[in-house]
């Protein structure tokens, strides 16, 4: 058996650091989007999607989209690397799950912009 | 004190005996001189030549008698045996090859303490006495250097049962950060970029175990964070 040293795929800190800036960015997004939802005059269609008419509350809301994406993508990919040994295998999951999160942000974004 | 019973279960396993380990029920009188867990081991020992363990020192500095105790990683040496409830509950060090009994093969573990480079780098001409430090930096070394290697740490973490080919594992990570802090040491880079990658490092996912079973009360999850911070500084 081959039993070289593996060392040399350098997004280990790149990883680590999205995962906590995107919760970061999760975080404060929730707390803003707590105070307009709850500040709102009524709860209606016309009401809600008048908060996703404003640029800036949509620019908001698909970078906390991408953030969840990504943030999944991080934690998702390390449930994988955790325990799924087989190669073959974990590619085949990897690739799903971009595949998927990938869609949900082009629905998310689909979804947001026809509000 | 006089003389007592304790009630123990044990891992049995001898791979040229038998087919599968078994847990073993078995108990012993001790004299009032026994103290510690291994006093009671060696004692067992005297009724029962068949079981292994190892242990050297006896007083917590070789780190040799590391066993499960009752489900939570210590050594037998320094582990009260009245305060445990019985029966007590042995098994070898999670996450290992079992060799024998409570004996396991420490090979991956002491490979992944290896990776790091536990030695220092200094390429300078070596001076006439020593290379000297500042009080303050070799204070940075406290709570590192102390580390004795006995493997509670690395079999009490998830992350090296699952990956103990790929994750450093706590105890190899504090090994790392002792030479990281190190201000004689001039490998920091190198340091760095062999822990960079997704699994020698950032397998740890902070749930602190190794903190919680370490018999010298040393605290890897707190070094691993100073690495990071290390990495993060040289790279923003």
């Amino acid at each position: 058996m081959v039993n070289r040293h593996v060392v040399g795929a350098h997004y280990g800190l790149r990883d680590w650091i999205a995962q906590r800036a995107t919760a970061l960015f999760m975080a404060i997004y929730t707390v803003i989007f707590g105070i307009c939802a709850l500040t709102l005059p009524e709860l209606s269609y016309d009401a809600w999607s008048g908060l996703f008419s404003n640029g800036l509350m949509k620019f908001a809301t698909f970078l906390f989209f991408l953030s969840l994406f990504f943030h999944a993508w991080i934690g998702i990919r390390d449930i994988w690397m955790d325990y799924v040994k087989p190669a073959g295998l974990r590619l085949v999951l990897h690739l799903i799950t971009i595949f998927l999160l990938v869609g949900y942000a082009g629905w998310a974004a689909q979804i947001l912009w026809r509000l | 004190m006089s003389k007592r019973t304790v009630q123990f279960k044990i891992y049995r396993y001898d791979p040229d005996k038998d087919a599968q380990p078994y847990m073993q029920d078995i108990s012993v009188e001790l004299e009032a001189s026994d103290k510690k867990l291994l006093d009671a081991i060696v004692r067992l020992k005297t009724k029962d030549d068949s079981l292994s363990f190892r242990r050297s020192c006896r007083e917590g500095v070789c780190g040799s008698d590391a066993m499960n105790i009752n489900g939570k990683n210590g050594l037998a040496c320094l582990t009260d045996i009245d305060k445990l409830a019985q029966p007590i509950t042995l098994r070898p060090l999670p996450g290992l090859p079992v060799i024998r009994d409570l004996i396991v093969d420490m090979t991956q573990f002491f490979k992944q303490y290896h990776s790091i480079k536990p030695y220092l780098v200094n390429n300078d001409p070596a001076p006439e006495r020593e290379r000297l430090q500042t009080p303050e930096d070799r204070e940075e070394l406290n709570g590192l250097y102390e580390c004795i290697l006995c493997a509670c740490c690395s079999t009490s973490c998830p992350s090296f049962w699952w990956n103990p080919d790929k994750f450093v594992g706590p105890a190899g990570l504090l090994a790392a950060y002792r030479f990281l802090a190190d201000t004689r040491d001039q490998a920091t880079n190198e340091r760095l970029d062999n822990l960079e990658d997704p699994y020698r490092l950032f397998r740890c996912h902070t749930i602190m175990n190794c903190v919680d079973v370490c018999p010298k009360s040393l605290n890897p999850t707190r070094a691993i964070g100073k690495i990071k911070d290390m990495m993060v500084r040289r790279a923003v």
